[in-house]
């Protein structure tokens, strides 16, 4: 039986949490809803929730004079799929060693990964050894290997997941069969941690998707190897530039309409994040499932 | 007897070295991953010297020449300094305190409804812009705050009847702004952690509380909250254990890098690139690494030493 004062409760909880899920998507549709806006309305009016007037200017001048943008997108798949695979093998190669308890050294070996999490050299020696010692800087390998071992974090999620639901028995069993170690690594332990290894692998993907910082450092000159999110930063930058010399100018709205294609910034922000939200209701159980994994240690 | 002794003195010797021989595969398997880890990882740091030194790209960071605390004592001379520092601890700890508050209020909410369904849509809805890039969120704040087609000053502000705002040049909206814009990208995140723990708390406590008479109210305070206090501390050292590193994304994209903003938007990572791509003094911005690197590292070892005096199964080392 549900009291009034239970009820009253439930009430509550729905209109506190209405509002906050309206806080979370009221930007969104801001963005949607602009990149179907016409760009002459929308200079002139403004950003808006609903199109004054509505078109599909802004996609069609995308799919037209986009060659930038296929190219980008292009790559973003690309370092995604490369980055995501490479990270996985890594990840699996390393953290497998270290569930396994009969290893000589484990402790120091597990301590060496976990230390990387702990403390790092940040931007400047980093920097400085992938653009004049690797010379990464402007190649594609700059958006895909600083990522490549997420901050180990993700080696010692899976290696806590081999040691608690694979039984050291397994393991026992496949030498005596004569197995040797990549042997069941491969045909043992993968295909016994298919879960773990699908949220390792959808949150790499998701955070090789979204990086924008390392397009932003290290590809300057060859656009070619922009991503969506650098390409994008790009743009946002030379609104920045166009909008303050605009100020000083003194018209500032007579030389930002000259911009051409506001809407067009939206639109591709949409198509940038257009693969998230197709994904995302697929993947949402193994990625809540990674962040409170992630919770119970470290 | 002694022979006895001897064969197993010779088993234990034997058996290190047969176990490092069987490791074998096992070590060669992790040396990708360690090889990766060494560059990308024990390089940088060894390479946090580069601040003790007068950087000369054709030596190198190694080659070049040593000049003590220099970089440093630019650095600190400077006001930029305190400014970043301070900008940089404030805004953590106030994202930690609202955080916080804000992660398990909706976190309870979310595990007192009824219907399933309902917790799992707004659940998918808040965790969403999470998963938004911090560039794509910038533009959405553009949309917002342009001095002239944002809503803000075009919709909103004519019907209060106020002057339009030019909020890329104010530095003092800003720490509003930034922090708006973390809690709407950060809140869905914990309170999926807050969310599992509470749901893992037996419903039996409940049952036996209403029984007693006690209110919803009550219940949260009398169970809830002791129940995930555990959680709560790890989390919130976990974050004081960050308190010197910022998002840099949010402090640099989202205020659109507006030199105008500095005194509200700058912490030590947005410093640290800007000294380092922009202006290319590898100096101070080496010294504000070594500065960042080092209080990180001290202050995650307090907290893990803390985590481990209250609760030694969730210290991190």
């Amino acid at each position: 039986m549900k009291t009034k004062e239970e009820k009253r409760f439930q009430v509550f909880s729905h209109i506190v949490l209405l509002v906050f899920a309206l806080f979370c998507m009221i930007p969104l549709v801001l963005l949607l809803m602009s990149s179907f806006e016409e760009n002459s309305t929308l200079i002139r009016e403004g950003y808006g929730f609903w199109p004054k007037a509505f078109s599909f200017e802004a996609y069609e001048y995308l799919f037209r004079h986009g060659g930038q943008i296929f190219t980008s997108y292009f790559v973003t798949f690309f370092v995604t799929v490369v980055g995501t695979a490479v990270s996985i093998v890594l990840t699996t190669m390393l953290a497998y060693p270290l569930s396994r308890d009969d290893l000589l050294g484990r402790k120091v070996l597990g301590f060496l990964v976990f230390f990387t999490m702990l403390f790092n050299g940040g931007l400047v020696p980093t920097y400085l050894i992938y653009t004049n010692t690797l010379h990464l800087k402007n190649t594609v390998w700059a958006v895909i290997v600083p990522r490549l071992l997420l901050g180990a974090y993700y080696v010692l999620l899976m290696k806590s997941f081999f040691t608690t639901s694979i039984p050291k028995a397994i393991i026992e069993a496949a030498k005596v069969d004569g197995a040797g170690e990549y042997r069941i690594l491969v045909q043992v332990i993968v295909p016994m941690s298919k879960p773990i290894i699908a949220t390792v692998l959808m949150l790499t993907a998701i955070n090789y998707w979204n990086d924008w910082y390392n397009g932003f450092i290290y590809i300057t000159t060859k656009t070619e190897y922009y991503t969506i999110q650098a390409l994008l930063n790009r743009m946002l930058q030379d609104i920045q530039y166009l909008s303050n010399n605009a100020a000083t100018m003194g018209n500032i709205s007579e030389s930002v309409s000259k911009i051409p294609s506001t809407s067009v910034r939206m639109a591709i922000s949409v198509v940038g994040l257009l693969p998230i939200l197709i994904v995302y209701p697929f993947v949402q159980n193994s990625f809540v499932k990674g962040i409170t994994l992630g919770a119970v240690k470290g | 007897m002694l022979n006895t002794l001897a064969a197993s003195e010779n088993r234990k010797a034997g058996s290190v070295w047969r176990r490092l021989k069987f490791g074998i595969p096992l070590y060669t398997m992790m040396i990708p991953g360690f090889i990766y880890l060494f560059v990308n990882n024990y390089m940088p740091m060894a390479g946090l010297i580069v601040a003790f030194k007068q950087y000369d790209a054709r030596k190198g960071i190694f080659g070049s020449d040593f000049i003590g605390f220099q970089n440093f004592k630019y650095l600190f001379a400077t006001k930029d300094a305190l400014v970043i520092t301070r900008n940089t601890l404030l805004y953590n700890g106030v994202f930690i305190v609202l955080n916080t508050v804000l992660s398990i209020f909706i976190a309870i909410l979310l595990s007192e409804l009824f219907s399933v369904g309902a917790r799992k849509l707004y659940q998918s809805v808040i965790l969403l812009p999470f998963l938004i890039s911090t560039v794509i969120a910038g533009y959405i704040v553009y949309g917002f705050l342009s001095a002239d087609s944002g809503f803000i000053n075009k919709s909103i502000l004519p019907l209060l009847g106020i002057d339009d705002i030019s909020w890329y040049n104010e530095p003092k909206y800003w720490p509003v702004i930034i922090t708006l814009v973390y809690i709407w990208k950060n809140v869905g995140y914990n309170c999926i952690i807050y969310l599992s723990a509470i749901i893992g708390i037996d419903r039996q406590y409940y049952e036996a509380a209403a029984l007693e008479g006690a209110g919803k109210v009550r219940q949260i305070f009398s169970i809830t909250l002791p129940m995930i206090k555990s959680v709560t501390i790890m989390l919130i050292l976990l974050a004081i254990g960050r308190i010197f590193y910022a998002d840099f994304g949010l402090f640099y994209q989202v205020p659109m890098n507006s030199g105008a903003l500095f005194p509200t938007t700058n912490v030590i990572d947005t410093y640290v690139y800007r000294s380092l791509i922009q202006i290319g003094n590898i100096g101070m911005s080496s010294a504000a690494g070594f500065y960042q690197s080092i209080v990180g590292l001290v202050l995650v070892s307090v907290s893990n030493l803390v985590i481990r005096r209250a609760d030694p199964e969730s210290a991190l080392f």
